[in-house]
């Protein structure tokens, strides 16, 4: 904002030859402003990207050691070949993005794909919980009476599988009865790119309609919901952990864009500010050479 | 180019298939994962002895499948080398399926060298007194968890 107010006040300047004198002086006296202030900009950015870079290393680490958890708890679900029942409709979507922004698209490209979906037939069924404040945010606006739970305060610090399963907890308390759902996440591949993906959860009923249920031994309703509640759990625990590595690589590149951006820009003023500086030094010469000649 | 393509595929896909063939023959590819630690990852043993509110149990190769949810207490693996490590675990879950791949998946896990049996006894002090301050049942039932998961903690050291 306060730069392209800069801008403008060059343009006019350049226009009015009448004012320029004065008017040289007050660009050179913008310039160096907007100068300063990208210049602290981009201290800024580099201190983010550091900051994240840090984070970063540390999410990765942490995501492996996740991985297998939720390679392990999806497992259940692709060996039993669970499918959505037709005849109950009630789907939960849960959106994990987190709290802060500043990172790419990771939250933008997670709550496209719900709104998508929302735009689509069979939007009354479905019900959203926004984890993380962005999602909320974005989402609210245009979609506020689908979503039955938010959370917040995600992604300050590392989440832990206590979250996860508070977070489960709370789902599942929420009251809603749904026959199945999805979780969208951003799974990290490298530093560079991630995929914005989804993972299924199923309900009781849903789990006992699968067809290859009866080949498991000795399942009473108990165990089941049990396993369902932990495994819920397990797989946000999973989920979470890929998408604060998939932001922090995000956050990583962004900043790190923007700190080039601010560079080119910190280039481009440097040489207008010299040459305007350059500009008012001739100018006045002219004016003290030509006021001594006249004489 | 599109035929290659899809003959690598069908290639790839009967390789699959045949490890699979293979892995449910005569041994179980066992995972073992806790939200801070991951112990075995698709990893080949001979057998794994886990606690579960059912009873404790033992998987083999080629065990029946089965779903179970894990309590309080300590996993025996056995090794194909005849090795043994014991790791507690709080809770969590086992899934055992058709093609004998074993997921344990457990809140969280440590080695029973990694625990202390002083400390181990001051949280069960502490659950203790907490389980009879308790107010509401909630409160309670919390509690009652907190002692459980301490004893069967001061019990597997001991």
């Amino acid at each position: 904002m306060l730069g392209r107010v800069g801008n403008l006040a060059l343009l006019v300047c350049q226009n009015g030859p009448q004012l320029q004198q004065q008017c040289g002086m007050a660009t050179l006296k913008a310039i160096s402003i907007r100068l300063k202030s990208v210049k602290n900009i981009q201290k800024i950015t580099q201190s983010m990207k550091m900051v994240s870079a840090a984070k970063y290393s540390r999410a990765e680490r942490d995501l492996k050691q996740a991985r297998p958890v939720g390679e392990g708890a999806k497992m259940f679900y692709e060996r039993a070949e669970v499918e959505p029942l037709a005849e109950k409709p009630q789907k939960l979507y849960i959106a994990i993005t987190s709290d802060r922004g500043l990172c790419g698209a990771v939250h933008t490209n997670i709550c496209r794909q719900i709104r998508t979906i929302l735009n689509g037939p069979d939007a009354e069924n479905i019900k959203i919980v926004c984890v993380g404040d962005k999602s909320k945010a974005i989402l609210q606006r245009t979609f506020g009476k689908h979503i039955i739970l938010s959370v917040n305060d995600i992604g300050r610090l590392p989440p832990t599988f206590a979250d996860a399963s508070r977070l489960a907890a709370a789902i599942l308390q929420s009251g809603y009865e749904f026959s199945s759902g999805k979780i969208f996440y951003n799974r990290f591949k490298s530093v560079v790119s991630y995929a914005t993906t989804d993972l299924p959860v199923f309900s009781l009923a849903t789990i006992q309609a699968a067809p290859k249920l009866s080949i498991y031994d000795s399942l009473d309703d108990e165990v089941i919901q049990s396993y369902l509640e932990f495994s819920l759990a397990a797989l946000l625990y999973y989920t979470l952990k890929e998408s604060a590595c998939s932001e922090q690589s995000s956050r990583m590149t962004a900043m790190d864009n923007a700190s080039k951006n601010a560079g080119e820009m910190i280039d481009k003023l440097t040489l207008t500010f010299n040459r305007t500086r350059q500009a008012v030094i001739t100018r006045e010469l002219i004016e003290i050479i030509s006021g001594a000649s006249a004489l | 180019m599109a035929a290659v393509r899809s003959i690598s595929r069908l290639l790839s896909q009967r390789s699959v298939s045949q490890i699979v063939r293979r892995g449910y023959a005569d041994e179980m590819s066992f995972t073992f994962a806790a939200g801070n630690q991951v112990f075995y990852e698709s990893a080949s043993v001979r057998q794994v002895d886990v606690p579960s509110f059912s009873g404790a149990f033992g998987i083999l190769p080629k065990h029946v499948p089965t779903l179970a949810v894990l309590k309080p207490g300590v996993i025996t693996v056995t090794e194909n080398d005849g090795s043994i490590k014991k790791v507690f675990v709080s809770s969590g879950t086992v899934t055992i399926n058709e093609d004998s791949s074993v997921q344990v998946i457990a809140e969280e896990a440590a080695t029973l060298d990694q625990l202390d049996l002083a400390a181990a006894k001051e949280t069960l002090s502490s659950a203790l007194s907490q389980m009879n301050s308790a107010q509401s049942e909630k409160e309670k039932a919390e509690a009652a968890i907190a002692v459980e998961v301490a004893e069967t903690i001061v019990k597997s050291i001991e």
